[in-house]
């Protein structure tokens, strides 16, 4: 069967959704290819949402109703070459193979990039073993369609809280919802060690937005899909573009190949849930896969780049955990409502600590003041036996562990990289994705430096104790564990980088494609470096402006 | 009346986890039913739709309608994945695109092989002796004792939400939720 569209989106997640809107809104005709199940919205009546998301940390956490199934779907991970074909299977960093994407499951912490985020190479320069880049635009460039984004999604937020933050147009959609009570604890001790830590900009909704209500703090947000759609996950946009008539969105529906000939994407292949074939034409073509399954498509469809795939990044995480002896309950509110910058504002001090440890200088990123949650991961972590209860009645983890988690700047590596597994294989027989990655040394570097900054503000709290731990654990021999050296950031980004020069750069600064120009990347591939924000809100930005030029285009 | 196991072997299951979260002056595994969790996970595809995933997107518990006890259907693949999760790959081709798996339903004979039949009618002592000897498979019971204990109830264990209430824990809030105060106050 073969239809005609203007255009086919593979992945429905935050970049996929954002450009089936623009361009649906522009009188376009799309088909949004999704190999996830469709959890979010009532494909026969686009303005009804689904009600599958519920708080269960067993469907959530532990039986992969999101996606996706490791078993169905896994990938490969290895250090680097010297470690063979990989040391391995599974699970590595994967974010929700479902409709909406990575945006049915995180918290919604929704942050702006910081201007120098654009200019990383010419403002800090060059660091050896790292290809630190500029992007091949500016800050100014993208902060219509930041302003743009956070409308969309509804952003809750304060303007001028934030003393490093970028220069904006406007206020926040929405004022920031409820602090949590470790958040009021951490904050006030943050700022007492000369810290500023402000309401985290989120895509939950304060207040009712859009046709959504407001946030009513359940607690089961990250890592689960919001049962009451009060999150900015794409089901707006995914609503908008359906309900033109112009869209079409086939859930359950694997993308194995781009077409191309002649230099020009001519559509895809695909299967069905049953395995039927089909095949889609369409004049252009858009690739939101996220920044390892779209390198993976890539590869699979024999395009060819030797970029594709390399400078993956994703957030080195140093996270400062400490007992207090307050009941922080951190299963009351939107999972982390604070966070910080300072700790990716290199100063004197942490300029001669880079120094001190052989480099120009090093950076950390957005930390956020969070604890963990809920009772099931808290069990496995308790002895069995007649101790059991007493640690849970006691509830170190679940309601006296505060802390906080530093999402840290990872330099772009070309040896960190995407490509096939040689062998192993996902259920409908394609190569999967193999992760090569080992952190720089700055990371290291850096992690340590501010990871101690993070313990004395716990031990000011009144921490009876207080450690600090990475993921990646470069050198932790719990290979698939969360003390191992797989990231668990689910921040990914850089496989597909862009830039004016096809030599050292997959994409153009539009995010085409060098070779094919009909062929746009909406995801947060292309980013040149990973800043130490999650990637959500600049992707939709960025697939904005990048969408608004392709109407523009015809 | 177990779905998986035998009623042999439900006592056997029984009287481990009532060993790995023992009641005290609170219910423990025994009174939340972990083995029955455990049994209906094990012989989740007796059911239709199989007992993978419940619905949502309410229990009820805090109004709402209750959704949750209406499983979720499985697409094919999905069925395909837990199937062979369960089942174990049992050397059928289209199980084994990444070669065989051993399923969790084999794990279990074995696991209660090593306990031995005569496990119910130990002392603690000798019970946790056996569990201990046995650890790969003590750690995968322990896991999903923890699951059938602190888990929503729909899925067989937590009966009375006695795993939640020595906690102090609601569980699922959904759609009432959490009040500013709630969250913001000690």
């Amino acid at each position: 069967m073969s239809r005609d569209f203007d255009a086919v989106i593979i992945g429905s997640g935050p970049g996929g959704s954002t450009v089936a809107d623009i361009l649906t809104a522009a009188g376009w005709s799309v088909v949004i290819m999704e190999k996830g199940r469709n959890h979010l919205i009532d494909l026969d009546d686009p303005s009804r949402l689904a009600t599958d998301f519920s708080n269960d940390e067993i469907k959530f956490m532990i039986r992969h109703f999101l996606g996706p199934d490791p078993l169905l779907e896994p990938r490969s991970f290895r250090r680097d070459e010297s470690e063979g074909d990989r040391i391995h299977v599974g699970e590595v960093n994967s974010v929700p193979t479902t409709v909406g994407g990575g945006g049915t499951h995180a918290d919604g912490k929704t942050p702006r990039f910081r201007e120098e985020d654009f200019s990383l190479l010419s403002t800090w320069g060059p660091v050896d073993g790292a290809s630190v880049a500029d992007w091949p635009l500016s800050y100014d460039d993208l902060e219509p369609f930041y302003a743009e984004a956070e409308r969309l999604i509804g952003v809750a937020g304060e303007a001028g809280a934030n003393p490093f933050a970028a220069w904006r147009s406007g206020p926040f959609p929405m004022p920031p919802g409820a602090p949590m009570y470790g958040a009021v604890l951490s904050t006030a001790a943050a700022e007492a060690a000369g810290l500023h830590p402000y309401p985290a900009p989120t895509g939950a909704n304060s207040v009712p937005y859009d046709g959504r209500p407001a946030c009513n703090n359940c607690g089961f947000c990250a890592f689960y899909g919001c049962p009451i759609h009060a999150k900015g996950d794409p089901v707006a946009s995914l609503r908008r573009a359906l309900l033109t008539g112009r869209a079409e969105l086939r859930p359950e529906t694997f993308v194995s190949k781009i077409r191309v000939a002649n230099g020009l994407a001519t559509g895809v292949d695909y299967l069905e849930l049953d395995g039927t074939e089909g095949r889609v034409d369409a004049r252009h073509v858009v690739l939101a896969g996220g920044g390892i399954e779209t390198p993976r498509l890539l590869l699979l469809s024999g395009i060819e780049h030797p970029l594709i795939g390399a400078h993956l990044m994703f957030h080195f995480q140093t996270y400062a955990m400490g007992e207090l002896p307050q009941r922080v309950h951190g299963h009351k509110g939107r999972s982390v409502t604070h966070v910080h910058d300072d700790h990716m504002i290199p100063d004197a001090e942490s300029l001669a600590a880079a120094r001190a440890a052989g480099l120009p200088w090093f950076k950390g990123g957005m930390v956020e003041h969070a604890g963990p949650a809920h009772p099931i991961l808290e069990a496995k972590l308790a002895p069995w036996g007649a101790l059991h209860k007493q640690v849970m009645r006691t509830s170190t983890m679940r309601e006296h562990l505060w802390g906080f988690c530093m999402q840290g700047e990872d330099l772009p590596q070309s040896a960190n990289r995407v490509d096939l597994d040689p062998t192993v294989r996902d259920v409908r027989g394609f190569p999967v994705a193999r992760i090569t990655y080992r952190p720089h040394r700055h990371e290291i570097a850096a992690s340590e430096y501010y990871g101690a900054k993070l313990v004395q503000v716990l031990e000011s709290m009144g921490a009876a104790w207080a450690v600090a731990a990475t993921s990646p654990n470069p050198d932790g021999s719990d290979i698939a564990g969360f003390d191992g050296p797989i990231s668990q950031s689910r921040h990914i980004v850089g496989t597909t980088r862009m830039g004016t020069d096809p030599q050292t750069s997959v994409c153009d600064p539009w995010g085409r494609v060098h070779a094919i120009p009909n062929l746009l990347i909406a995801d947060s591939s292309p980013f040149p470096t990973g800043s130490g924000y999650g990637p959500t809100l600049t992707l939709v930005a960025l697939a904005l402006r990048n969408a608004h030029a392709l109407v523009d285009a015809g | 009346m177990p779905v998986f196991f035998s009623d042999a072997e439900f006592r056997v299951i029984e009287a481990a986890c009532a060993r790995l979260i023992p009641a005290d002056e609170d219910p423990g595994a025994g009174e939340a039913r972990v083995a029955d969790y455990i049994d209906g996970f094990l012989g989740a595809f007796s059911f239709d739709p199989p007992r993978i995933w419940a619905g949502g997107a309410f229990s009820g518990r805090f109004g709402g309608a209750a959704g949750f006890a209406s499983f979720h259907r499985l697409n094919r693949l999905d069925e395909l994945a837990w199937r062979t999760r369960i089942e174990g790959s049992l050397g059928r081709p289209e199980r084994e695109w990444n070669g065989p798996v051993v399923g969790l339903q084999e794990r279990y004979r074995a696991g209660l092989a090593a306990l031995g039949t005569d496990f119910a009618g130990c002392n603690g002592d000798e019970q946790d002796g056996r569990l201990r000897a046995n650890g790969e498979f003590t750690a995968l019971l322990y896991e999903h004792a923890c699951e059938g204990m602190y888990g929503a109830p729909e899925y067989g264990g937590n009966q009375g939400l006695v795993g939640w209430r020595y906690i102090d824990f609601a569980g699922d809030v959904q759609p009432r939720g959490y009040s500013d105060e709630e969250v913001s106050q000690p």
